[in-house]
């Protein structure tokens, strides 16, 4: 069957499934199982409330299950086992094996670079934009193209910037923008900036900064425009200059959602493995621990370390985790 | 607040500026991919992209017709020809016939060859050669330096897409990302918009518990997922393919589907859900007639994120969907094939990253007030 017909076939049969499963789920319980009539209503009425929600919740409970907390779970326990010996537990070797590995060291330094650049300029960025489009005519226009590289794909941008660094033998005519750049300021040789160690990272991290500074110019750009304005006013009053304005009475009223942006992109830049994987493979002392765990997992085919180097990115998300569910708690009381 | 005091409109000026050099700069790469992927092979390789919106004088070597298509005319053996394709529009300025003296003659000089022979170019590149004994061997070397307007084309576009070479063309792998993306974004709506009713409108123990699981559930990498659920596949016979990556998209999704959905339906006003419970309206008749067309803006703001997200995936298709076939390859894989077997082929690999960034970027010019209503609603306050 051609897959487009396949495909079309499957939405009709998983959004009716998903439909009728919630129709006749609640027909059955309102009709059959506790109707609300007969000498029993009021009670029948009261359980079937107490039943309702969890048809309603059920099936994304399943695929919540399933999908994300049944695999933190297997996760660590195929950490602790040896594929090459049948699964059989092996303890911590699996990841003593990992923290000997120079990759592993090099992935994490290059990781925790990532860490602190990527959402430090993507923020800086952000913020600087959103303040100076803010009483702009065309500010909005402005935005929505500094906004647009949201919607490339990584696979995209790294083409993109691929052709940004592109070098070409010297002598001849640059066609990467950055090497005709170099040679025009007085640069001799044409350089390959992918290959070049540790300065590389900071080319690859250029992309994503480019693709999340949009991110978080969206919402810091809401937050200022959430400032009361009477703050503003009163600073004015008193004789504060724009630069003063900006970081002693906008930057410390929205520090919240500075906070919130920053651990955002954090969490992406955790997971970063389309950009690595597309534009340097990890090579040039470029691995990142993503990127790491998928050659573990798929190309060396050692499902232990690969899992325990999955479990490094849990436990740098986990601080995040915990201070948003903690959040989200404040917030609902 | 325009002209109030404190705002000096050298600042103005010098945020106006800086507006504009930001976009410049965010916008510069982008154009680049799409100017590249209009131009030949050739003139990709020959010049920056920047380039290519000038005329720009250029250097190119040209060899005169085969000595087998001269004539006679009286004494003289002639070969006359046309150094450019019809309509380029190029004007040359000068030619040599040696490397070693380029630019020795204007266009329209007469150059002379050995043996009495002449030759002479003139600026539309039609050339004319004479000679008292028969032109031998191979045919004359031109070294033309001519002024080329900008040029473009769409013949990237027409192998990328029409041409059915297997390892250039994106239509299949178009179709395949379509099949991936549509139900991978419907069906997550569905579950999440019953789910976050639950979590919003209905009153159950365990609900607040719940709740923080999802937002937990938010961050937690989907890198943990791919083992023991590619082996789960494999174990209930799913194994690699379209239902697999459907059902893990689903899955994927779900958090931010439940999150967003239930923050928005927890805003509706009570009143009308109250009124029709009152007015003895069941649960599921609340939920598809009312909350559901109220929920419209959020439900397209999930669904923006989602197609977005499943049509960019890389991650997810490598490891749930693409088989050792192949057949069911989607457009990012197939681009990061090109990028290691075509790495120099520019046109190729510009023209097939646009064809994959173009359907997100229209519906990302479309509808960007959902998408931005969607990040507010969604980054975790």
């Amino acid at each position: 069957m051609h897959p487009a017909i396949l495909g079309l076939l499957t939405i009709v049969i998983g959004v009716g499934a998903c439909v009728g499963y919630f129709y006749f789920s609640n027909l059955f319980l309102d009709k059959v199982l506790f109707p609300p009539k007969g000498p029993n209503a009021g009670r029948n009425i009261n359980r079937a409330n107490m039943i309702r929600p969890w048809l309603f919740l059920l099936p994304a409970l399943f695929a919540l299950g399933l999908y994300l907390a049944y695999p933190v779970v297997e996760t660590i326990r195929l950490s602790l086992t040896d594929r090459d010996q049948g699964g059989a537990f092996v303890g911590l070797a699996n990841y003593s094996q990992m923290l000997g590995e120079p990759k592993f060291w090099e992935a994490m330094r290059n990781n925790m670079l990532w860490l602190i650049v990527v959402p430090a300029l993507s923020t800086a960025f952000g913020l600087l934009v959103a303040q100076l489009t803010d009483r702009l005519a065309w500010g909005n226009f402005a935005k929505s193209l500094i906004f647009m590289p949201m919607a490339i794909s990584f696979v995209g941008a790294a083409v993109i910037w691929k052709l940004v660094y592109d070098a070409r033998p010297p002598g001849t005519e640059q066609i990467g923008v950055l090497n005709a750049l170099y040679i025009w300021f007085g640069g001799t040789e044409p350089q390959q900036w992918l290959t070049l160690p540790f300065w590389n990272n900071f080319f690859l991290m250029i992309v994503l900064v480019w693709i999340q500074t949009g991110f978080a110019m969206v919402i810091l750009s809401a937050a200022l425009r959430g400032i009361p304005e009477e703050t503003v006013e009163a600073a004015i009053v008193d004789g504060a200059n724009p630069f003063q304005i900006f970081f002693q009475i906008k930057v410390p009223q929205i520090m919240g959602t500075i906070v919130v942006v920053w651990t955002t992109i954090t969490i992406v830049v955790l997971k970063v493995f389309d950009i690595v994987f597309a534009m340097t493979n990890g090579q040039w002392e470029t691995q990142v621990l993503a990127n790491y765990m998928y050659d573990k997992l798929f190309r060396a085919s050692d499902w232990g370390v690969g899992s325990a180097a999955a479990m490094v990115i849990m436990l740098l998300v986990t601080p995040i985790l915990v201070w948003n569910v903690y959040n989200a708690r404040k917030e609902m009381r | 607040m325009d002209n109030i005091a404190g705002t000096k409109s050298s600042l103005k000026w010098a945020a106006q500026l800086s507006v504009v050099i930001l976009v410049g700069l965010w916008l510069f790469p982008t154009v680049g991919l799409l100017v590249s992927s209009f131009r030949t092979a050739d003139q990709i390789a020959s010049s920056g992209w920047w380039k290519a919106l000038f005329a720009q004088e250029k250097t190119e070597t040209y060899r005169a017709a085969d000595p087998s298509e001269q004539v006679q005319q009286g004494a003289v053996y002639v070969i006359e020809g046309q150094l450019f394709d019809a309509g380029s529009g190029a004007v040359i300025s000068d030619f040599a016939t040696s490397s070693r003296e380029i630019g020795a003659y204007q266009a329209g000089e007469v150059a002379e060859l050995k043996d009495g022979a002449t030759v002479t170019v003139s600026e539309d590149g039609h050339y004319r050669m004479e000679s008292p004994v028969p032109f031998e061997g191979r045919g004359q070397r031109l070294f033309v330096t001519a002024e080329t307007p900008p040029e473009f084309t769409l013949d990237n576009y027409r192998k990328v897409l029409l041409s059915g070479d297997s390892t250039d063309s994106l239509a299949k792998a178009f179709f395949n990302t379509l099949t991936v993306t549509i139900p991978a974004t419907v069906i997550p709506i569905v579950v999440a918009a019953f789910a976050a009713y639950a979590l919003a409108w209905m009153d159950f123990p365990g609900r607040a518990l719940l709740i923080a699981a999802v937002v937990g559930l938010l961050v937690v990498p989907l890198q943990l997922a791919l083992i023991p659920l590619l082996k789960l596949h494999l174990a209930v016979g799913i194994g690699k393919g379209y239902l697999g990556v459907w059902l893990a998209h689903t899955g994927f999704g779900l958090p931010l589907a439940i999150y967003l959905l239930r923050n928005y339906m927890v805003g509706l006003p009570r009143d009308i859900i109250e009124n029709a419970r009152v007015d003895g309206a069941t649960e599921f008749q609340i939920f598809t007639k009312i909350i559901l067309p109220l929920s419209f803006p959020a439900l397209a703001s999930f669904a923006i994120f989602q197609f977005l997200w499943t049509w960019n995936d890389l991650l997810v298709a490598l490891v749930f969907l693409i088989d050792a076939t192949g057949e069911t390859t989607v457009m990012t894989k197939q681009i990061v094939e090109l990028l290691g077997t075509r790495g120099g082929n520019w046109e190729i690999l510009a023209t097939a990253a646009f064809v994959s960034i173009a359907v997100p970027l229209a519906v990302f010019f479309a509808m960007q007030k959902y998408l931005v209503r969607g990040l507010l609603a969604g980054s975790v306050k």
